[in-house]
């Protein structure tokens, strides 16, 4: 249920990217989609009730450097969230990117309309 | 010679971060550390041929964490890399001129090439993501480098597709990763083909087909190619063409059907469908181009089709159960064809880049008779071109034969066919362009203009060299260190899994 | 852009300190509480960005000029790569090895210290510096909008 939503947050990113005309839209079309997945992988890893992936004192045995049981259990997985955590910082880059292209265009074009910019054809 | 994997992006990468250091103080340094990196990278690549490792970075073992993994695939992918990426460098020592903040050019460059050459050793699906995005942001911002009217639309264009595509391949990963419980491209393998395809991993196929679709501009998804790469200055256009759209579309496309998913029939014709579409809508469309660098760029989507389809053919044979011996010619056809089409089509966007920089203009009915003004040009397009149309001694020529006798030793006589039929499109479209560019009338405009020196025709002579020399990769010495480990990988297929987690 | 009201640069001028201060926790303590390189760097960077709101963008380029900005910048993927390279040469290991907390600090009760994670802190002070850097360099490239830069650095 939770996945589905999920996949309908990305089709209206998708939507938006496609269908809106003006550049800006079509950017937070593309960060929605973006944001969706970030979602789904979050939530991939997710676990109802589970604890924060942080070993503390509590549970690691200092004897045998051996982390609890009852820890490894009950963890949500913490490898989405290093993906996720990865991942917004390539969509940073991407975004600072595209926003300084909006605005270079901007500057030459004098506006945000697709349809008014088109002077590659073909 | 052991070369310690992480070289590969390193140097680049390190390269790329110590340039804007030198950023006041001299645009020579500069140029001269670049150039030496991505010389460095050839050596390191010619040095690694033949070799099969797998490295673990930090020690941490296999499924814990992020390997990468040379194999015959990868080291042909970065032998490419770097030869197209030296030529390209060494162009735009001098082309690079004309335009302003030459080190932020180089540092984009290197970035690019770092990204490319993870993307060919990444053992990791998700650090595959990682290098894609790494060398598709650069790619991005090189496109729109010259900040005109038309560099800033394509790029935009080329950047919403990109991203798009980006983001179908980060749900595919993260699917993947749902259902097998790992992102290490062979423990995933292996989950696969314990547990088979269920519906959330062909889901994930079909979206890593559309991403790396995008990213190769195979047909369907061609729109932002023929515009995003004549609008970037040539040396880039050159590796654009020449390679990044191999890298990231072909190449990853190819790993993740052939080694984690496993290829199936389905599979085999659909990538037939789709190298057979681009190379006739391709070249079709290019024939009609007036611009030279659009027709160049048309014949890019055009040519990939033969790769594809080369690569298809053989994944069909497998998938059928088919003579493994035509399987494996199929595929060598495909990837020569690759590397063959690497060189020249570089080569080509390098000529175009100087004849642009000698007359100042891309449209082809306002050029003529250059060939006394630009000897040199001249004959280098005329061999590039000559390759890429296929005539017989030249490179093109012998990777178009090779997927002719594996489509008809496979009974599939219509495909080779076609492969005639767009070959001769393309001898058309490069007659075209001898014709209108370097035959003909002088128009009185262009009376002064003078051939390009230094740099430029080195690197533009010895891509030239290159495409004469490309058959003898089929002399049984150099095929057995270069070609075959390649083809080996793709006709393992699925045993991939075992090789790695063997090592 | 000559900055906000008088009340929002006093407030600011108090607040800077203490972001500064908070950002510089996070990538210090990266390695044992939630946090890290990206995150403390986000925060550093965000504290420019509070001058520059408040103050007005010159004043932030009085305290950070964007020359200096994009040499810190170049200089964290340096230091990341130089900790990198370490764990190369360090016995003949591998790429990243965490050369420190290997020979030194393994089997030692250092567990849930500040030095307990060998080069870990050290590399989150590397991309700390590094996203800072150029995060604060995005955002002021962006705010200029007129003059001859699209210079963005993505990490």
């Amino acid at each position: 249920m939770l996945y589905a939503l999920c996949f309908l947050l990305f089709m209206i990113g998708l939507y938006c990217a496609v269908v809106k005309k003006n550049m800006v839209k079509i950017v937070i079309g593309i960060m929605v989609m973006e944001y969706a997945v970030n979602l789904f992988l979050i939530m991939l890893g997710y676990r109802f009730g589970g604890i924060a992936p942080i070993v503390d004192k509590g549970q690691l045995d200092l004897e045998t450097g051996q982390i609890a049981a009852g820890f490894l259990n009950s963890s949500v997985d913490p490898l989405p969230q290093a993906l996720v955590l990865t991942a917004i910082v390539i969509s940073l880059g991407s975004l600072a990117l595209m926003i300084s292209i909006c605005i270079r265009t901007y500057e030459k074009y004098g506006t945000f309309d697709i349809t008014q910019i088109r002077r590659l054809k073909g | 010679m052991i070369v310690p994997l992480p070289a590969f992006v390193a140097i680049p990468l390190g390269t790329a971060f110590l340039l804007p250091v030198f950023a006041k103080r001299g645009k020579a340094v500069a140029t001269v550390l670049a150039n030496l990196a991505t010389i460095s990278l050839l050596v390191l690549a010619i040095a690694s041929i033949g070799q099969t490792r797998v490295y673990e970075i930090g020690k941490w073992s296999i499924p814990l964490g992020i390997n990468l993994v040379l194999d015959g695939l990868s080291s042909l992918l970065l032998l490419a890399i770097s030869v197209v990426s030296a030529a390209a460098m060494l162009f735009s020592i001098r082309y690079m001129e004309q335009y302003t903040a030459k080190a932020k050019f180089l540092c984009l460059f290197l970035l690019m090439v770092a990204g490319m050459n993870g993307v060919a050793l990444s053992g990791d699906i998700f650090n595959l993501f990682v290098f894609l995005e790494i060398a598709s942001l650069a790619s991005y911002a090189l496109v729109g480098f010259g900040c005109e009217h038309e560099e800033l639309e394509a790029s935009f264009k080329y950047m919403v597709l990109g991203s798009i595509g980006s983001i179908f391949i980060l749900f595919a990963v993260a699917l993947v990763y749902g259902n097998t419980g790992s992102l290490n491209m062979a423990y995933i393998s292996k989950a696969i083909q314990s547990s088979g395809l269920n519906r959330g991993l062909t889901f994930a196929l079909a979206l890593f087909v559309v991403g790396f679709g995008l990213k190769a501009a195979l047909v369907p998804f061609h729109a932002w190619l023929p515009d995003a790469h004549p609008s970037a200055p040539a040396p880039i256009s050159a590796m654009l063409s020449g390679i990044l759209i191999k890298t990231l579309g072909v190449y990853a496309l190819v790993r993740v059907v052939f080694n984690i998913f496993g290829i199936s029939v389905s599979m085999g014709w659909l990538l037939i469908a789709l190298g057979l579409l681009s190379m006739v809508a391709g070249a079709f469309l290019a024939i009609g181009q007036w611009d030279f660098k659009r027709l160049l760029a048309y014949s890019s989507i055009s040519q990939l089709g033969y790769v594809v389809l080369g690569i298809g053919l053989g994944g069909l044979i497998i998938a059928r159960d088919g003579n493994l011996a035509w399987a494996s010619l199929a595929i060598l056809g495909g990837l020569f064809h690759l590397v063959n089409h690497a060189v020249y089509k570089s080569l080509l966007f390098l000529t175009s880049g100087s004849v642009q920089m000698s007359t100042g203009t891309r449209q082809m009915k306002q050029m003529g008779g250059l060939a006394e003004k630009l000897p040199v040009t001249r004959a280098t397009c005329t061999v590039a071109s000559a390759a890429v149309a296929g005539i017989p001694p030249f490179s093109g020529f012998w990777s178009k034969l090779i997927l002719v006798i594996a489509a008809i030793q496979a009974h599939f006589y219509w495909v080779a066919a076609i492969i005639v039929f767009v070959s001769l499109c393309t001898l058309i479209m490069y007659l075209k362009v001898q014709r209108y560019v370097f035959l003909g009338e002088l128009p009185e405009n262009l009376q002064e203009i003078k051939e390009n020196r230094g740099s430029m025709l080195v690197a533009m002579v010895s891509l030239a060299c290159l495409c004469v020399l490309m058959g003898l990769l089929l002399t049984p010495c150099l095929r057995s260190s270069i070609l075959d480990p390649a083809v080996q990988v793709l006709t393992d297929g699925v045993l991939y899994s075992a090789n790695v987690i063997g090592m | 852009m000559k900055g906000m009201t008088i009340i929002v640069k006093t407030i600011s001028s108090w607040v800077k300190v203490l972001i500064f201060l908070f950002g510089i926790y996070i990538v210090l303590f990266g390695h044992l509480t939630p946090g890290g390189g990206f995150a403390g760097g986000v925060i550093l960077a965000s504290c420019y960005v509070l001058l520059m709101l408040a103050f007005g963008r010159e004043y932030a380029e009085e305290n950070l000029s964007l020359p200096v900005a994009s040499k810190l910048d170049c200089v964290g993927a340096l230091l990341f790569a130089a900790v990198a390279l370490c764990g190369l040469l360090y016995g003949a290991a591998s790429f990243f090895w965490n050369f420190i907390h290997q020979e030194y600090l393994v089997g030692t009760d250092y567990e849930f210290n500040l030095v307990s994670a060998g080069t870990i802190p050290l590399s989150n002070i590397a991309i700390g510096l590094k996203v800072g850097a150029s995060l604060f360099l995005v955002v002021l490239v962006l705010s200029m909008f007129r003059p001859e830069m699209s210079g963005n650095k993505e990490d």
